[in-house]
This record gives structure tokens, C-alpha cells and sequence, in this order.
């Protein structure tokens, strides 16, 4: 099966999407003749045209907002806001248009679009190529939330982002789009060609929303992570020993919470994962969760790494970033609670 | 250098507050007839005179004149007039019915009537309006049946939104209506990309977005300004100028110094200005903007001149912050009265027959309203069910809505 980097599944399912569905058109800033500035659009407008694939002025509120207007007519477009960082002028758009249009018309009206951000830490992007924002987006009813972690998830997911009916928020942690990244920042990166989930199928398929997946089964401990995380917490384990059960939730919203539920009730002790900063970040909904549906079978309490509660600095990129040093001793401090 | 001395910050006012006597000597109203009526497919460049204007058809003697004028059968002319009188007659009851505590929240359109009821006679079946709370003429002249507004505006057991929405914040797609969102602005830029994929498909039909005076300093304005101007999108993105938001008058918006319409030129929009008082003007302007739509020739803005001569809504009282007799001072007059007097002046119409129609109308909004109210008001009678507020959040319920809904024990 061919290997395919994270960009290049990105752009693959894109392209499969437009090859099958005439609606589906692909706009942002710099994503038509140049092909993005992460090249996931690259050869999208030369193949089908810059009706169906253009540049947009710098307005994350038009892009949003246009596309509402596009999905109300009929088409499904699929729009690029270039870092997860600049969503906000488009927030509006998102929460009080996109989310609630198929509730507030009771269906008259729906708005199936996709929209695409890279997210994430660890490649020194300061304070606004940097952030984690899913939480903004958790707490919205009528959203879907999706985070791959490798390049067959990110082209399934987004294939069933684009065939959803609902709009979803795609969050491609842009660490991850030309490799694993464990944390270790000291060593070369490798790339998805030596992964097996680099493996891309040709043409059509899916990989379900609202499915999270076990990267690594275990006994004595639950990770919970999406996105970068799940490579960093599966280096904290196996650097520790410990026999962790990692789980990729893929879909933060809606939620795979029976695989999550099951897992916690094998092993006993939860340790939630995620970039963003802490205070009512996602971790804070996973834990609550797993503590109400958990109670009885948790050996410990449930622990959170995440990023601090500052603005992602630039020179402590990697005092902020949790690395596997961070994470792998909050996996130690569960197995010892 | 010289000294220049302490800088002074400014914040405009209206030139008249309550007690004071209403002013509008700073208006200029050009006269009837008196703005020409370019040909749909002119250089934008060449008609900026337009958007600091007034286009005019109906004179204070009530006759149809100048270039704008003829564009209307003495049916339609009629029709208009009972549009306008029906939503005046429906603002009143529904107004009524919220003093009567049978719902929550009312918004009158009085004064504006003309805007709406003939903009939608310029449109053609498949055309979408993005509305704003202040249109609902794009309704009553659409068709759209009364009965189902007001079982939205009572969230009864008929009511097609399920109970879910604020009263007024109507959807209609059959009807070309966009659902109506409580956060301003919005609309209008959903309303160029509506009309960017209408072009993107090949079709033939068009988008019109509204915004009001005030929104348009909402940052969506300029974004809806900036695609359909990018796009050559096939919209007509219209302003209705009421002079008021709220309690702020259209100074704060910056209005008065330039005019809305102009905003449009900055981004080689072609804009008019228009009476919006004047139902013909109003559709004359409005067929223009459409036609150039349809006829792929891009956007137009149009700024509808009028005055909100009600209440912001049933939740506010102007006595507050303006004069009391503001709105018969305002030189642009009442829209049913000056369309009454043109059909007089035509033959067409007299002040009996004006005082029959209204009886009709007010008859048959009251059955109206007897209808909806047999579906329920908010407070008594039959509702929309507790389990209709989970449906539809997506298409498919996910799990943990499903928990929520049996924790609420439905």
C-alpha cells in the first residue's frame, strides 16, 4: 500500500472528495493557485478548476460565513483557516451560524461544511502558530470535532468530515504533517514513510466519526490522547515500562466514551493527555467523565498533563510543550497512587 | 511646530433629544423624479453620484414621476398597498398580543413597511432574501401563510421551529427566507457566499442579504462587502437606513457623514440611495440591483433612506432617547399613506375604499390569529414537546445527547 505524508493524505481526501461529489468546493486564504501554505491544496485548483478551488481574502468571519451561505444553498464546502490560531475573527460564524443552523430552522436549513486548521505545538511557532483551541469548540453544541494523529485516520476522517451533514472542526496538529513526533525534539524526525500508519489507501474510504482508537493495548493504565499526544504518550510508557493502554480518541465530539469507559474499567487508573492549557481544557470534560462512569473501578485519581496555563511561549518551546519526560512521570505517579 | 493644543475626543450626537423639537432641516431630499435611471450594465465608476442621492418617484402631490416611475400595473400597485397594510394590521395585533402576555418579544416593522413588501416583488421563485428581525414584508408579500408566523411567534404546537426559536426569527427556504439568527450581521456575508455558490453552480437565481443602519459596523458587513465584490457574487446587499439602532442613532454607525450607500464605492460596488419610504422607488431600485445580479454583472448595494417609527421592539421605549413626534416630522412621511395617495391621485382607490380594505384586513389577521391561538400561546395551551428541544442539534442524535434526553425523562 502506498505511503503517503499527512499532507499529502489531507489533499488526497480532498481530492477524492471533489472527484466524487460536484458540491464540494475548497476555499481559504492562499489554498488556490499556490496550494496552501502547508501545500494541502496543491494541484486541487489546477485539476478541477477555481470554481470548485480558490484564494479567499484574509477574512477568517468571510470564509466561515461564506461557506455557511454555500451550505444552505447546497454545496459542501470544505474551507481552510491556515492556523487553528487565526479561527477567532470566524468564531461568530462558527458558534452562533454553523452550529445552530439545522436547531434554530429545524432543518430548513443545515450547514455541512468542513472546516480545516492546523493546530498544535513543537515547531517554535510562538504565541499564535502554536495554540490548541478544541476546547472553544467542545463546548458547542452542534459542532463535530476531529483531530487525526496519522495520515490514515487524517484522510478517512476527513472524507467523513466532508460526507457528514453536520459542520466539523478539523483540527490537523501540523507537528504531525510530515511525521510521528514523540517529543524528542533532539532526535531526527522520522517520516511517515517508515510508519505503518502512513499507509494511505488509493481512492475512497472512510474512517468513522465519533470512534476513538487503541494505539496500544495495555493492563495497567488508561491514556487518553488525540493529535501529537499520542505519539509523546506512547514514548512516556515505553520509557517507563508501563504496560499503558493508549487510546486515540481521533473524535472529541461526539465522543467515543464506551471504548473510554471500557478501558478505564480494565486498568483502573486514567491519565488524560492534550497540548491545550489546562484550565477547562478538554482534559477537564474527559476526567469528569471517566470519574463519573469509572467511580468504583479507579485506583487513582484521574491526572491531567497538559499545556500550561500561559500563552505558548516561544524560546521554552519545549518547557511547554509536555514532552515525554512530563508525561512519564505523571504515568509513574498513576501506577504509584 | 505649532501647538496644536490638548486633543479633544468626540462622540457624535443627534441634533434633537426628548423635549426638544424634532429636526430634520439637515436632510437633504432631492425632489421626485429628479435622479436618473442608468442602464443596468453601466461602468460603476460613472454612477457614484447615486450613492449620495435619493432616488424618488412618488411627489407630495402623489404622482409617479421621472425615470424610475412606470414600472408597476395598477394590480401590483394595489397589491403592494394591501402587503403594507396587512403587516402594519399584523405588527399591531402581534404588538397586542405581547402587552396581552400570549408571547415573549414582538418587533413592528412601522414605517418601514414599504422596504421589504416591495423588494420581494422584484425577486423570482428560487431567490433567497438573508433577512434581518425587520422583514418579515419579504413574507407577507411572498405568500408565506400568516397563520404559521404567528404559531412561531406564539412557539405553539404548530409551530415549524419547534418552540426553539425567539418569536419573529422565522425560516422559510420554500419561501426564500433564511433562518433568522439573533447575532447581527451575520447574515449578510452568508448571503454572498449563498449567492457565490449559485454562480459556482451554473444556476440563475440570486441572494439578497439586509442589514440595518447600526450593523453595518459590525465587522461582517465588511467582509460581505469584500467576497461579493472579489466574487462579482450575484447578491443584492441592501442597507435599511431607520436612522435608529436601538438607542443610537446612525451617527454612532457614522452615518450623516457620508452616507451608507457610499460604503459600497470603496470596493467598486455600485451603489443607490433610495427613498424607502416609497414603495415604487423602492421596487424600481430593487428590479435594478436584481437584474443586474441576474445578469451576472455583480453586486449592488442599495441603501433603503428611512425611519423606524416604532419601538426598537416590545422590550424598549424611544421616549427615551428621542422626541416623541419624530417620526411625523420625518420628511420622507409614512410608505401606506404616500402609495394611498398616488392610487387616489390615479383614480384607482379612494379613502372609503382605503377604510374598507383596512376592516378586511384587520378581519382576516384576527381569524389569523384565532387559528394560532387554537395551536397554543406561550404560556397556555399545547406546546412543542420537551423532546423536540434534543431533535436536530445534528442530524443524527449522538449518545451523549441521547443520556441527556433520558436524564430529562423524555
Amino acid at each position: 500500500m502506498p505511503r503517503k505524508t499527512m499532507i499529502e493524505a489531507i489533499r488526497d481526501a480532498m481530492d477524492v472528495s471533489m472527484g466524487r461529489d460536484e458540491h464540494v468546493v475548497v476555499f481559504g486564504e492562499d489554498v488556490g493557485f499556490f496550494g496552501g501554505v502547508f501545500r494541502c491544496t496543491q494541484g486541487l485548483q489546477a485539476k478541477y478548476g477555481s470554481s470548485r478551488c480558490f484564494d479567499a481574502p484574509i477574512n477568517e468571519s468571510g470564509i466561515v460565513g461564506a461557506a455557511i451561505g454555500m451550505a444552505a444553498y447546497g454545496l459542501r464546502p470544505c474551507v481552510e483557516v491556515q492556523f487553528a490560531d487565526y479561527v477567532y475573527p470566524g468564531y461568530d460564524q462558527i458558534v452562533s451560524e454553523a452550529a445552530r443552523l439545522r436547531y434554530r430552522s429545524n432543518g430548513d436549513f443545515t450547514c455541512p461544511i468542513v472546516i480545516r486548521m492546523p493546530t498544535g505545538g513543537g515547531i517554535f511557532g510562538g504565541q499564535t502558530h502554536s495554540q490548541s483551541p478544541e476546547a472553544l469548540f467542545t463546548h458547542v453544541s452542534g459542532l463535530k470535532v476531529v483531530v487525526p494523529s496519522n495520515p490514515h485516520d487524517a484522510k478517512g476522517l476527513l472524507i467523513s468530515a466532508i460526507e457528514d451533514p453536520d459542520p466539523v472542526i478539523f483540527l490537523e496538529p501540523k507537528r504531525l504533517y510530515n511525521g510521528p513526533f514523540d517529543g524528542h525534539h533532539e532526535r531526527p524526525v522520522t517520516p511517515w514513510s517508515k510508519h505503518e500508519l502512513g499507509e494511505v489507501a488509493d481512492g475512497h474510504y472512510t474512517v468513522p466519526l465519533g470512534r476513538a482508537a487503541i494505539r496500544r493495548a495495555g493492563a495497567a493504565l488508561t491514556v487518553l490522547a488525540y493529535g501529537t499526544m499520542v505519539y509523546v504518550a506512547a514514548a512516556a510508557a515505553e520509557e517507563n515500562g508501563i504496560d499503558a493502554e493508549i487510546i486515540d480518541l481521533r473524535t472529541l465530539l461526539p465522543l467515543d466514551l464506551d471504548t473510554i469507559v471500557a478501558s478505564v474499567k480494565k486498568t483502573g487508573r486514567c491519565v488524560v493527555v492534550h497540548e491545550a492549557t489546562l484550565t477547562s481544557g478538554f482534559g477537564a470534560e474527559l476526567a469528569s467523565l471517566v470519574q463519573e462512569n469509572c467511580f468504583y473501578h479507579l485506583e487513582a485519581p484521574v491526572a491531567r498533563v497538559a499545556g500550561w496555563d500561559t500563552p505558548y511561549p516561544h524560546a521554552q518551546e519545549w518547557d511547554y510543550f509536555p514532552g515525554p519526560a512530563r508525561v512519564g512521570r505523571a504515568l509513574v505517579a498513576a501506577m504509584e497512587a | 511646530m505649532t501647538d496644536a493644543g490638548m486633543l479633544r475626543f468626540h462622540v457624535p450626537e443627534p441634533e434633537v433629544r426628548p423635549g426638544g423639537a424634532p429636526d430634520f432641516s439637515n436632510v437633504t431630499i432631492p425632489k421626485a423624479g429628479s435622479v436618473p435611471r442608468p442602464e443596468v450594465d453601466v461602468d460603476p465608476r460613472t454612477i457614484r453620484d447615486l450613492a449620495f442621492s435619493i432616488i424618488r418617484v412618488l411627489n407630495r402631490s402623489g404622482e409617479a414621476v421621472g425615470p424610475w416611475a412606470g414600472l408597476l400595473s395598477d394590480d401590483e400597485l394595489l397589491e403592494g398597498l394591501r402587503h403594507m397594510m396587512t403587516l402594519r394590521t399584523f405588527d399591531a395585533r402581534m404588538q397586542m398580543a405581547q402587552r396581552q402576555g400570549k408571547t415573549s418579544f414582538y418587533m413592528q416593522h412601522l414605517g418601514e413597511e414599504a422596504v421589504s413588501c416591495a423588494f420581494r416583488k422584484a425577486l423570482a421563485p428560487g431567490d433567497m432574501n438573508f433577512p434581518t428581525y425587520r422583514q418579515a414584508g419579504l413574507l407577507i408579500a411572498g405568500g408565506y401563510p400568516m397563520v404559521t408566523m404567528m404559531n412561531q411567534i406564539y412557539s405553539n404546537e404548530a409551530d415549524p421551529l419547534k418552540g426553539r426559536q425567539l418569536p419573529i426569527m422565522y425560516s422559510s427556504k420554500e419561501h426564500g427566507f433564511f433562518s433568522i439568527s439573533g447575532n447581527l450581521a451575520t447574515q449578510y456575508i452568508q448571503a454572498v457566499g449563498w449567492a457565490m455558490a449559485s454562480a459556482i453552480s451554473g444556476d440563475k437565481r440570486i441572494a439578497a442579504g439586509w442589514i440595518g443602519d447600526g450593523s453595518t459596523a459590525e465587522s461582517d458587513f465588511h467582509a460581505a462587502l469584500v467576497f461579493a465584490s472579489t466574487y462579482k457574487a450575484p447578491v443584492v446587499l441592501n442597507v435599511v437606513n431607520n436612522q435608529w439602532a436601538i438607542s443610537t442613532f446612525q451617527g454612532i454607525a457614522r452615518g450623516g457623514s457620508g452616507t451608507f450607500a457610499a460604503r459600497g464605492l470603496g470596493f467598486g460596488i455600485p451603489a443607490l440611495r433610495v427613498d424607502g419610504n416609497d414603495y415604487l422607488a423602492v421596487h424600481a431600485v430593487a428590479k435594478w440591483a436584481v437584474e443586474r445580479a441576474r445578469r451576472n454583472l455583480g453586486p449592488t448595494l442599495v441603501e433603503y433612506v428611512t425611519y423606524r417609527a416604532g419601538a426598537h421592539s416590545t422590550s424598549d421605549d424611544p421616549s427615551a432617547y428621542r422626541p416623541k413626534a419624530e417620526s411625523d416630522a420625518w420628511p420622507l412621511g409614512d410608505p401606506v399613506i404616500r402609495l394611498k395617495n398616488h392610487l387616489i391621485h390615479r383614480g384607482l382607490w379612494s379613502d372609503e375604499r382605503h377604510a374598507q380594505a383596512e376592516a378586511e384586513i384587520l378581519d382576516t389577521v384576527i381569524a389569523a390569529q384565532k387559528e394560532a391561538e387554537n395551536h397554543g400561546t406561550l404560556h397556555s395551551g399545547n406546546k412543542p414537546s420537551i423532546r423536540d428541544m434534543f431533535e436536530g442539534v445534528y442530524e443524527e442524535m449522538p449518545p451523549h445527547l441521547r443520556r441527556q434526553r433520558q436524564q430529562a425523562g423524555v
